[in-house]
């Protein structure tokens, strides 16, 4: 059957065109229909990458085209690993990182599991804990402004009626201590909906007749959650857990909206100084070699992370 | 048939012919680039007269101060040929002189007889001069500005104010002359129930993405003695940026922003600065003087309830006030800089120079702001004129943006996130500026 329709396509195919298209293998036919593809990744992607790999190795600033480029060496690579700020930069980052990622994941999964009880009314619940992910980052990052301000911020109103601090002492961007959190607390309200939809797709995968089972072996609710629910949707937590550690890691938006990196430097995370050094104080080699070290650690630990993933999965 | 195919090739040639002479029009349209501000909008209606006298239709491309370095920056950077004319930061002028981004003007001026004499000497050096002091200029001074303070005259008029004040001070409630007087003004300010609202001290700059708080910190530090390098000695910083009297400005500034800043102020610049002064949050506000026109025409806080008053002097007596504004120059990469120069030409005019002041822009040439009635025209005028007179401006170096993000670091570390003492804040900025100036191979 099927060779019959292919015949028939070679037949309505004009002879001219036949005879090219018989010259080309099957190979050589694939590879002309993905070559858009590759040239395209190529162009954006791979030569990009290329080319910030050899800015990184010189003195290089884009707004000084007429400049002589010299050659470096390590020199760039040198600077940023002995720079205490850039560490100060990073370690600001794995504390963003890990907090969001620990929250969003806590009450993700949570909200999953109470989603996953189907309630009366479940469907519009998810709805309305899905709104803060369908919004724009600049959007959140603007109104979370005002929520916060100290005179006339709902937030600081709600946290002065629960604790009776007057609402103007509750400084939640301009306090070295709170500024940090009031970034977690934006991400978090944002994305534990996102942690939340891929749980519940995990919960739901899980087949009914495992519980049925454990049921039958009288196992209680508690054994049944350790034993089977948490189990077998660990790949799908782990899952969100990488998709939101790789864009923590390179979060920027709602950073620069609420903080901008401040108190001083105290929620500077890596992308902000990235940004700083390459956009604003123009030191594109410096700034590309900042961008590769990024780029291999994100790249070094999702790579580890999906190993120790395809164990669980294999499991 | 026929005719009705002749009736439609008819309609088809004017249409084409209406497209070709529209965009033979649009051809000589020149665009102008700027920030979006107060000021933009009088040079909008400004160049209406432009258009008028010469054909050449103007277009704008305003950007808000947030986005403005880094917009035109890269446009310039990336030799774009969006901006023929461009009104660029009085910082901006080393790096595009050097990198080529602007048009050198010594023939044109000679050329069509505008001298640099005729305009405030301080804007000449500020926005036209690169190397500074050298008759070597890449614009026309087009924006004066410089950094000044407006207060509520109506609360410091207050009889029962002005008593309580007399009493807890011992001298009478009235614009400050010193930043010790401003720091007492504020400090009784602060806090205080005025018409049944809490209102506070001062509104001052403590932006960290951009310039802010580099911008408000130096208003201070200058009349404090701070000085950026050796006068004798080129980019030789240690011991003058980090003087003591340089500690003790910043000192004072962080006291003045822990003491009397209203809640929040953390992250503030010119737009938050108008924002609490207009909405009655503030008894003193620091600002550029580009936002005075629109705060005298305030309904609620304008009028006769704002005054003015020129940057303080320091405990030495030295007085300098941080200078804003910029130079309008012509992009070298534009293709109509023929017509861009025209603009300049008639932008230079004294009559049009009278008219900009009149309509909300702030004119650097002499016959405008040295005219008998000028310090009368506003009443803001005489305050511009004498902060004018004691201006200074931040590096105008090629690297003048790592030189700024150094210190917006080191001032907002200290001033607002309280990390370490002014000494550390100073010497770290010496420290980075040190190594801008290696890399740059200037030590």
């Amino acid at each position: 059957m099927l060779n019959r329709t292919a015949d028939n396509a070679a037949r309505a195919t004009p002879e001219p065109l036949a005879k090219k298209i018989r010259g080309i293998s099957d190979k050589g036919l694939a590879w002309l229909f993905i070559s858009p593809t590759i040239l395209l990744l190529l162009a954006i992607n791979i030569f990009p990458l290329f080319w910030a790999i050899y800015l990184s190795f010189t003195n290089y600033r884009a707004n000084r085209p007429n400049e002589v480029v010299k050659n470096l060496g390590l020199a760039n690579y040198k600077r940023i690993l002995g720079d205490q700020d850039i560490w100060i930069a990073m370690q600001t980052t794995a504390h963003f990182v890990f907090w969001t990622i620990l929250l969003q994941t806590v009450i993700g999964f949570t909200l999953a599991w109470l989603i996953d009880r189907k309630f009366r009314g479940h469907a519009f619940w998810t709805t309305i804990i899905l709104v803060p992910m369908m919004l724009s980052p600049a959007v959140v990052g603007n109104f979370w402004r005002f929520l916060y301000e100290p005179q006339i911020g709902l937030f600081s109103y709600v946290v002065s009626f629960v604790t009776g601090i007057p609402p103007t002492n509750v400084q939640m961007l301009s306090n070295v201590e709170l500024a940090p959190w009031s970034i977690i607390i934006v991400d978090t309200w944002m994305w534990t909906p996102y942690v939340m939809l891929i749980c519940l797709a995990g919960l739901r995968s899980i087949p009914e007749y495992i519980y049925e089972a454990a049921e039958v072996d009288r196992a209680s609710n508690w054994r049944q959650f350790w034993s089977i629910t948490l189990p077998m949707a660990l790949p799908f937590i782990m899952l969100a857990v990488l998709f939101r550690g790789i864009e923590n890691f390179k979060m920027f938006d709602m950073v620069n909206l609420l903080t901008g990196g401040g108190p001083g430097s105290t929620t500077e995370v890596a992308s902000i100084t990235l940004k700083r050094q390459a956009f604003e104080s123009w030191r594109t080699g410096y700034s590309s070699a900042f961008a590769i070290i990024l780029f291999v650690a994100v790249f070094g630990l999702a790579n580890i992370y999906v190993k120790a993933l395809n164990k669980v999965k294999q499991r | 048939m026929k005719s009705t195919l002749k009736l439609a090739l008819g309609l088809a040639s004017a249409i084409f012919a209406s497209t070709a002479v529209s965009n033979v029009a649009h051809a000589e349209d020149l665009t102008l680039c700027w920030a979006a501000w107060d000021p933009a909008n009088a040079l909008v209606e400004l160049s209406k007269d432009f258009t008028k006298e010469t054909g050449i239709g103007m277009k704008f491309e305003f950007v808000p101060w947030t986005n403005y370095a880094d917009r035109f920056l890269n446009e310039l950077n990336s030799h774009g040929k969006l901006c023929d004319l461009i009104i660029g930061d009085s910082q901006w002028i080393g790096g595009a002189a050097e990198n080529g981004h602007y048009v050198k003007l010594n023939d044109f001026f000679d050329k069509e007889k505008i001298s640099m004499d005729d305009f405030v000497p301080a804007t000449v050096v500020g926005y036209s001069e690169w190397p500074k002091n050298t008759p070597n200029y890449w614009a026309l001074p087009a924006m004066g500005d410089v950094v000044g303070w407006t207060y509520r005259k109506d609360w410091f008029s207050r009889p029962e104010l002005q008593k309580e004040f007399k009493e807890k001070y011992g001298w009478d409630l009235a614009p400050p002359t010193t930043f010790d007087q401003l720091k007492q003004i504020a400090e009784f300010f602060q806090k205080r129930q005025i018409d049944g609202k809490t209102v506070y001290g001062a509104s001052i700059y403590t932006e960290r993405g951009s310039e802010g708080i580099t911008m408000g910190a130096m208003d201070v530090l200058y009349s404090y003695g701070f000085q950026y390098e050796n006068p004798k000695k080129p980019y030789e910083m240690e011991g003058f940026v980090n003087s003591e009297k340089s500690v003790k400005g910043l000192e004072f500034y962080k006291a003045l922003y822990d003491c009397c800043t209203p809640p929040g102020a953390s992250n503030s610049y010119m737009g938050e600065g108008v924002d609490a002064f207009k909405s009655g949050q503030v008894a003193m506000h620091m600002n550029f003087a580009f936002t005075w026109p629109g705060l005298q025409k305030d309904e609620n806080v304008g009028g006769d309830k704002i005054g003015y008053f020129v940057n303080p002097k320091g405990p030495d007596g030295d007085q300098f006030a941080q200078l804003g504004g910029q130079g309008i120059s012509v992009v070298s990469y534009s293709d109509k800089q023929e017509s861009a120069l025209k603009y300049i030409k008639w932008f230079a005019n004294k009559d049009v120079q009278a008219k900009w002041w009149s309509l909300g822009g702030y004119s650097c040439l002499n016959s405008v702001v040295k005219d008998p009635k000028f310090p009368s025209s506003q009443p803001y005028a005489q305050a511009f004129l004498d902060s004018m007179a004691i201006v200074k401006d931040f590096w105008a170096e090629p690297s003048y943006a790592p030189l700024l993000q150094a210190s917006q670091k080191r001032f907002h570390d200290y001033v607002v996130a309280g990390q370490g003492s002014p000494k550390d804040a100073l010497d770290g900025l010496v420290k980075d500026w040190t190594q801008v100036f290696q890399d740059d191979g200037k030590m």
